[in-house]
């Protein structure tokens, strides 16, 4: 008994410890990193293995081509300076450890200017700490979760930005768009009781739709059938269905609400966006069904898009996608960022990248708004039959 | 009263799969008193078993039916040689076969979860989906397709039971198993034996349940074992008709909370409906009351 109490008054001693030094080490001011020379480093921290490796191999073909392009056209001028960009890419493992090492990695020992990834918002969440250490900002190409740039009490996480919109932003955007293009007065919502996802989407629709709300219902991931809650719907007055949550039980409401003859469209967030949403509610039962993307070719939401879309599939002889369109813009913006603040100073950038006003990317034109979310377009798209039929860039 | 008629019908399809399921449980139960919580799992396996008997061999429907029921029949005859047979051999406590039990439904889960990824895919749509319209009411060519096959294979399993020699001979290990060898029965057989037709009944309730829903995937066996679970207890573990009567009855409340508005407390009124029972009627709705022998 008197080993087990020695053993915790010397755990609680070590971790007293470790605190006083982990917070004199935060009060030593980080002067942040520059990059020397005739090249500029940006850190490329990304899944390129494990569980989300599509996502980040699609977007780092988005980034190595920006960073191709930026250099064939001269580099990053800084100061009158001419100077190349130099991509040094980890890849994360789609694993929050060592997410964390190359992020330490990147910021500490490479010296790297500013960061780009990773994708997955779990992993970002991870990697910002070691970044933010080093003052060294982050740009997440990807990942939506609204409290990603917020800290607990709501300020701003001075390091950390994105390309990609929010969801709570998306389930504004969703809002307007059923009121005010599908003409819906009425809505039912059929949500995900297990996820943040779905509330903060909820929320926000709530929060922006001017009609009535005649239904919220909720299931819960996993399940496969829909039928009581639809039945019930089916009774009730509605123009529009809001769906907020991903493809797996998304393609499987499509599919009973047809079937039950629930005409009303159907609306949902980018988590419809995948194939398998198709295959599970059959292509004919995907009719009037509208979901939010962050990237058409077909819609473009600026003057830049066609020529980007034009040079890529020409280069690579296929169509660049959503994440691929995102990873392209995270490095313009990092470029933008240094060429008004006309410094590498990772610090420097921070503050250029918080500025960003009008920024024209391939996923939209953007600004930053206080806590470091790009406000842009939204791309909605429609199916009629399983087939794109539109794409509509809503702001 | 026309949407509760319709939600009725709902909770009465949603039920007979937990029907199915639940039989397995009941009978394993009353025969060796083991909760075969890997039960679930066999039902996953056979969906499994079905997707690729329908997208590989272009089986039709009823044949795929048939095989999958041999098949996880086969299955669920391995996994009591290899996971409980064992165990009960070496006369080890009865928690030890049900975590043992756990483990295999584990083991299930993530094997099955490694060898095809934890992603849903489309069950193939081997019957073409008819939706009828009876007066108010929608019913399709599959919910009438999943009651009559549940209807029938209870019917079956009843016939079974009762009236066969194996039957006979199941009834007997249930009563009092080394009395039953002693009159010459052979008991890991007639064991071996219900493990079949339960993993067997499990395994056309997962092909139903991929021809309803069209999505199948490794932890679909979850949530509906554990329902099917709750309805043979709450029919009385170990009874027959217990478990068909539980598994409707399940399927009914969680289709009721739908109807009126509280769809976030399904489960909740599940497990209250099972606390309820069990309070009134500790060994469930049909259970015998029977003390434990000293």
């Amino acid at each position: 008994m008197k080993r087990v109490k020695q053993l915790a008054a010397m755990i609680g001693l070590f971790s007293l410890m470790a605190i006083v030094l982990s917070g004199c080490a935060a009060k030593a001011k980080a002067t942040g990193n520059d990059s020397k020379g005739s090249e500029v480093l940006v850190g490329v921290n990304i899944e390129l293995s494990g569980s989300a490796a599509s996502y980040g191999q699609a977007t780092l073909k988005g980034i190595n081509y920006a960073a191709e392009q930026i250099n064939d056209s001269g580099g990053i001028k800084v100061n009158g300076k001419q100077m190349k960009l130099k991509l040094i890419t980890k890849d994360d493992t789609s694993n929050n450890y060592q997410t964390a090492m190359a992020s330490s990695n990147l910021a500490s020992s490479a010296k790297v200017s500013a960061i780009v990834g990773p994708c997955v918002s779990a992993s970002f969440a991870a990697a910002l700490p070691k970044a933010t250490e080093a003052a060294v900002p982050t740009v997440a190409p990807a990942g939506t979760a609204d409290t990603l740039t917020q800290k607990k009490d709501g300020s701003v996480q001075p390091d950390a930005f994105r390309t990609c919109y929010t969801d709570s932003y998306q389930g504004v955007i969703l809002a307007h768009y059923a009121y005010n293009d599908l003409k819906a007065d009425t809505v039912a919502i059929l949500g995900d009781k297990t996820s943040d996802y779905s509330a903060g989407l909820i929320k926000a629709f709530k929060g922006a739709y001017k009609g009535k709300i005649v239904d919220t219902q909720y299931y819960q991931a996993g399940d496969k059938d829909f039928n009581a809650t639809i039945t019930k719907l089916k009774n009730e007055k509605f123009k529009a269905l809001f769906v907020p949550g991903y493809y797996n039980e998304a393609g499987l409401i499509i599919k009973q609400a047809r079937q039950a003859g629930i005409k009303a469209a159907i609306l949902g967030p980018d988590g419809f966006s995948d194939d398998t949403l198709f295959k599970l509610a059959g292509k004919e039962n995907v009719t009037d069904v509208y979901y939010t993307n962050h990237f058409d070719a077909t819609a473009p939401a600026n003057d830049k898009v066609r020529p980007f879309v034009n040079s890529y599939k020409k280069k690579f002889k296929e169509e660049p996608s959503g994440f691929t369109a995102l990873g392209y813009d995270a490095v313009f913006m990092i470029k933008e960022a240094m060429e008004k603040r006309q410094s590498t100073n990772s610090i420097e950038v921070a503050k250029g990248l918080a500025e960003l006003k009008d920024f024209e990317g391939v996923t939209g034109t953007m600004t930053m708004d206080r806590l470091h979310n790009p406000k842009k377009d939204v791309i909605v798209v429609k199916f009629n039959h399983g087939v794109k039929v539109s794409a509509k860039a809503v702001r | 009263m026309q949407v509760f008629i319709q939600q009725i019908f709902n909770g009465i399809f949603l039920g007979s799969i937990y029907a199915l399921l639940a039989l397995g449980y009941t009978m394993v139960y009353g025969i060796i008193g083991l909760i075969n919580f890997a039960h679930g799992d066999v039902y996953m396996i056979g969906a499994f078993i079905g997707f690729y008997l329908i997208t590989s061999l272009h089986l039709n429907f009823w044949v795929t039916l048939i095989l999958t029921m041999a098949a996880c029949a086969l299955i669920g005859m391995l996994i009591e040689f290899l996971a409980y047979r064992p165990l009960r051999h070496h006369g080890a406590p009865k928690i030890t076969a049900l975590i043992t039990a756990i483990g295999v439904s584990f083991l299930l889960e993530n094997g099955m979860t490694f060898l095809f990824g934890g992603d849903s895919r489309p069950f193939p749509q081997a019957i073409k989906l008819v939706t009828y319209h009876i007066g108010f009411l929608d019913v399709t060519n599959i919910q009438i397709l999943i009651f009559v096959v549940a209807v029938a294979l209870m019917i079956a399993l009843q016939f079974i039971v009762q009236k066969t020699k194996m039957g006979r001979a199941m009834r007997a290990v249930s009563v009092d198993t080394e009395a039953a060898s002693i009159v010459g029965i052979k008991v890991d057989q007639t064991i071996s034996f219900t493990f079949a037709i339960g993993s067997a009944l499990a395994g056309a309730a997962g092909v139903l349940i991929g021809l309803y829903y069209n999505s199948i995937d490794p932890l679909m066996g979850m949530t509906p074992g554990i329902k099917a679970f709750i309805a043979a207890v709450v029919g009385g573990i170990g009874v027959i008709p217990g478990a068909a009567l539980g598994g409707w009855l399940i399927g009914l409340i969680e289709t009721l909370t739908y109807s009126i508005g509280i769809s976030s407390w399904k489960d909740a009124a599940v497990y209250a409906v099972l606390i309820l029972v069990l309070l009134v009627r500790p060994t469930g709705i049909f259970g015998k009351k029977e003390g434990e022998k000293v």
